[in-house]
């Protein structure tokens, strides 16, 4: 008998050393895991007792601060309220809900316990102080762009082609982020519309599509293509503007009158695979690099049924897709990347809100520089498209840009939404400003509006808004 | 034997420091300063542990010395807990448990000066514990809890888990049932390598399995079934030295287990909630998977070593009235919440004193001459490590979690009260075992 009671000891032995593996298992392996669980309230809760750091725009005024709630606890506030709701969003720790740069930088913003922990606890008084997180966003830059938009639905992204740097990012429908969960006039209007809603791009993805043509070596802007309307492609005839044949013509003069046949046969001999390897280049296909919670921005590219759709797929129209119809759908964010990629000589920079990180001490604990994301094309490619994108607003469809001493580039776009023979358009106007040396590049999309060409309902906007911030020494 | 006594008093020493060190601990979380009080409290158990060792040293004076000081050192630790989690007036109430657990300690010790009298009760020791078991689904008395019936409760009398009696007795019949049969247990025919004993002895152990599954359906909770079968499979083990058995008997076990889990629509809810418990339906569902997740998320928030005494939380920030964060923090769940505030390493070391507890009783049952007290020493050591293994094994989600308590640590008078019956018994094992044969 003695050797079995050993024996039920090994067992005995064995299901506590699983035990032991499982504990560590929670404890230390897969710790981070449950720790980031989306339905782990927990480090919410601890943050009630902490007093987050500000949050403040990039000339020093206050977007978000702590102020106290009695009892130890303290709650956020937010001066600004709906005017930076969307980028800046909310942090209730009560019910365990955060969006927006307090819920990406939260880690920041909560700082790290002070005091000597031990395993009675931190001893002495210990009260946790977060650090500030300093933004690149404008406040000037930001009202305009309200001011600009008069409640309409919409979206202005700026950013700094150089440095990433976001200055503007402002969209309608907002919401006061001092009540998050207070009913919206409007049932999604905690949504992002700058990075996450998802609109049909077109005739602004014509600079993916020459930025592929040119860097490829496919085209030169002085390539000469055939523009009559309409064109067959895919076995469904495609229509100019007004249905109007242009004959033999440059790539160039192609994108400054935005000549849906030519580029249908650029995006065809470029091919599928090169279209969606720049497309990639630029951003697309994956959430954009942006300081922001990833499940709070969208992919851009072919979306079908709710799901990406490489450009390599049968069911995709490469004609269409090269003129920014067919499946494509994309988000203000990625166009004003697009921008400030041609506007940086074909450099991608990462773009980022969070400029500096401050200890309530004046310690810079962290500074967010100037980092290349990609080189989507040559300096020579992104000279030539800038001059291409120059005539666009000098003598072609984006003329409402050209603003007394801007000196702009960009491009417009008028993309048709509700089917063939709807006239309500997605209206475009990305570009960057001044052509010699840009400083800013922009985004502006006003959805569903009636014959609504981005010339007219999109450029002006992006202009002024470029006029300001580069007066403002941006 | 005072050598033995000695060993036991200086063991008793870092048990009445560590509740020194954890009310202190807490105290310090609590309000900043160090309050006389804790010393109270670990004055006041030092004192209880001091009375019952001098009972010991006086009735039990052979009994091993590692047993009772290894008990006291989990009882302290489930005090500073409970303490820390529900406040003062559970703690006193736990308090008064152990003091009650100590004069049961003593009575059964005196009553059952010669334990071995017990064979003789034992068809009516299997009765009572059968009818104990039954108790929970009498209608008006019986307390259903998450879908299963583990509890007793007569509001305003009576709050008790007669499930915690029951294992003891349960031990104590089989153990001289098979003391008797397990010569003819192992004389059957072979056939095809495994021992078919006779018919008539065999039908005793395909009760041990209907025991089981009838438990399962009454309890409707596979854990303290699995307790419950682990623990005699483990007498049977003993007192045949088959595998075979053991075997045949977790086979036989997993099939029925397999069969009532997916008809009995809770056992199957608490198995949904082991697989996925990270799924947001089943998070949000009623008597889903909320206390298990909450309970993971607790230990990943205790780390190797803890967010420390009095640091974890217990209820949601804001709720009036305060709500659980994770639900039953004093009871079944307190392993989550020492997990989180002891760490991998404190809890590690409180599985380590129960290890080191159940090895004193397999001690106990190997020194011990007659195959009644190896048995019994055998089965409720067994028991114990298995009742610890489910409940931790259902909160770390290495099973589907069971509503037991971790002996002499959860909040709860029974569990307390039961375990101090099984102790004894295991004490007085040890003193006749290691008492000295008159030359």
């Amino acid at each position: 008998m003695n050797r079995s009671i050993v024996r039920l000891f090994g067992v005995i032995i064995l299901l506590f050393t699983l035990l032991i593996v499982w504990t560590s298992r929670w404890t230390v392996f897969q710790a981070s895991a449950l720790q980031n669980n989306p339905l782990n309230k927990l480090a919410f809760f601890e943050s009630l007792k902490v007093k987050r750091g500000q949050i403040l725009a990039d000339n020093g005024e206050v977007l978000a601060q702590s102020v106290s709630a009695g009892d130890g606890t303290w709650a956020r506030t937010y001066p600004q309220g709906s005017l930076f709701a969307q980028p800046i969003g909310y942090f209730v720790a009560k019910e365990g809900s955060a969006a927006g740069l307090e819920r990406a930088d939260s880690s920041l913003l909560n700082g790290t316990p002070t005091g000597i922990t031990s395993v009675f606890g931190p001893l002495g008084t210990g009260q946790q102080v977060g650090d500030d997180v300093h933004t690149t966003l404008d406040p000037t830059g930001q009202k305009l762009a309200q001011q600009l938009l008069a409640g309409r639905t919409g979206s202005v992204v700026a950013i700094v082609p150089q440095t990433g740097a976001v200055k503007v990012m402002y969209s309608n429908p907002t919401y006061n982020d001092n009540a998050p969960n207070a009913t919206c006039s409007q049932p999604d209007c905690k949504y992002n519309l700058a990075t996450q809603g998802l609109f049909p791009p077109g005739s602004t993805f014509k600079i993916v599509t020459t930025t592929a043509a040119l860097n490829t070596g496919d085209y030169t802007p002085n390539s000469t293509i055939v523009g009559n309307s309409p064109l067959t492609v895919s076995g469904v005839p495609l229509e100019n503007d007004g249905n109007q044949s242009w004959g033999p013509v440059s790539l160039t003069k192609a994108l400054t009158y935005s000549i849906n046949t030519v580029y249908a046969q650029v995006g065809q001999r470029v091919g599928r695979s090169t279209m969606e390897e720049y497309m990639k280049r630029f951003g697309f296909y994956s959430a954009p690099p942006l300081d922001y919670p990833v499940d709070e921005m969208e992919p851009s590219g072919e979306w079908q049924n709710g799901s990406l759709l490489p450009v390599t797929s049968d069911q995709v129209d490469l004609g269409r897709t090269s003129i920014g119809q067919d499946y494509l759908l994309v988000t203000p964010l990625q166009m004003a990347m697009v921008a400030s990629t041609v506007a940086d000589g074909g450099k991608l920079m990462k773009p980022h809100m969070t400029s500096q990180v401050v200890s309530p001490d004046g310690q810079i604990l962290q500074t967010v520089g100037p980092h290349l994301q990609t080189q989507v094309m040559s300096a020579q490619s992104a000279s030539e498209l800038t001059q291409m994108m120059t005539d666009v607003v000098e003598e072609g469809t984006g003329t409402a840009a050209n603003l007394e001493g801007l000196q702009a580039a960009g491009k417009t776009g008028t993309a048709q939404v509700g089917g063939p023979d709807s006239d309500i358009d997605d209206a475009w106007f990305i570009g960057f400003a001044p052509i010699n040396h840009p400083r800013i590049a922009v985004a502006v999309v006003l959805p569903d509006i009636p014959n609504g060409y981005g010339g007219i309902y999109a450029a002006p906007i992006a202009a002024q808004e470029m006029k300001t911030l580069l007066a403002e020494g941006a | 034997m005072t050598r033995a006594r000695n060993r036991e008093l200086l063991g008793l020493l870092p048990a009445s420091l560590l509740i020194t060190a954890g009310f202190a601990g807490v105290f310090i979380q609590r309000s900043n300063q160090l309050s006389n009080v804790s010393l109270t409290y670990g004055a006041v158990f030092l004192g209880l542990c001091i009375a019952a060792h001098v009972f010991i040293r006086i009735t039990l004076p052979h009994a091993d010395p590692y047993i009772f000081p290894l008990v006291a050192v989990l009882a302290c630790v489930g005090l500073v807990m409970v303490y820390r989690i529900d406040g003062a007036t559970y703690a006193r109430q736990q308090a008064q448990w152990f003091v009650l657990g100590l004069i049961l300690f003593a009575a059964t010790v005196i009553a059952f000066r010669d334990y071995r009298k017990l064979e003789h009760y034992r068809y009516v020791i299997v009765s009572i514990s059968l009818f104990l078991l039954i108790l929970p689904r009498i209608p008006g008395i019986g307390d259903e809890v998450n879908g299963a019936y583990l509890a007793v409760h007569i509001p305003g009398v009576i709050n008790f888990q007669p499930t915690e009696f029951a294992k003891v007795g349960l031990v104590i019949f089989l153990a001289s049932y098979l003391r008797d049969t397990r010569q003819v247990l192992v004389e059957g025919r072979r056939i095809l390598g495994l021992t078919i004993p006779p018919l008539k002895h065999f039908g005793p152990v395909l009760l041990l399995w209907g025991i089981a599954m009838v438990i399962l359906i009454l309890l409707h909770d596979v854990g303290s079934s699995l307790m419950f079968y682990g623990g005699l499979l483990a007498v049977l083990y003993v007192a045949t030295n088959r595998v075979s058995f053991v075997i045949v008997g977790l086979i036989a076990f997993g099939l029925g287990a397999w069969y009532l889990g997916t008809h009995i629509p809770h056992i199957d809810a608490r198995v949904t909630a082991w697989l996925h418990p990270f799924t947001k339906s089943e998070y949000n569902a009623v008597g889903g998977s909320y206390q298990l997740a909450n309970a993971q998320f607790a230990q990943a928030a205790g780390g190797l070593f803890g967010t420390g005494f009095g640091e974890a939380l217990i209820t949601v920030p804001g709720s009036h009235p305060a709500v659980y964060l994770i639900p039953a923090p004093s009871t079944d769940m307190i392993y989550a919440i020492i997990v989180d505030e002891l760490g991998l390493f404190g809890s590690a070391a409180l599985l380590l004193v129960y290890l080191m507890l159940v090895a004193r009783g397999f001690k106990a049952a190997i020194l011990a001459a007659d195959s009644f007290s190896k048995l019994t020493a055998a089965g409720l050591s067994a028991i114990l490590g298995l009742q610890v293994f489910v409940i931790v094994g259902g909160v770390t989600r290495v099973i589907p979690l069971t509503g037991v308590t971790l002996p002499f640590v959860s909040y709860g008078g029974s569990s307390i009260l039961a375990n101090f019956v099984l102790v004894a018994l295991l004490l007085m094992i040890s003193d006749r075992a290691r008492r000295p044969v008159p030359s």
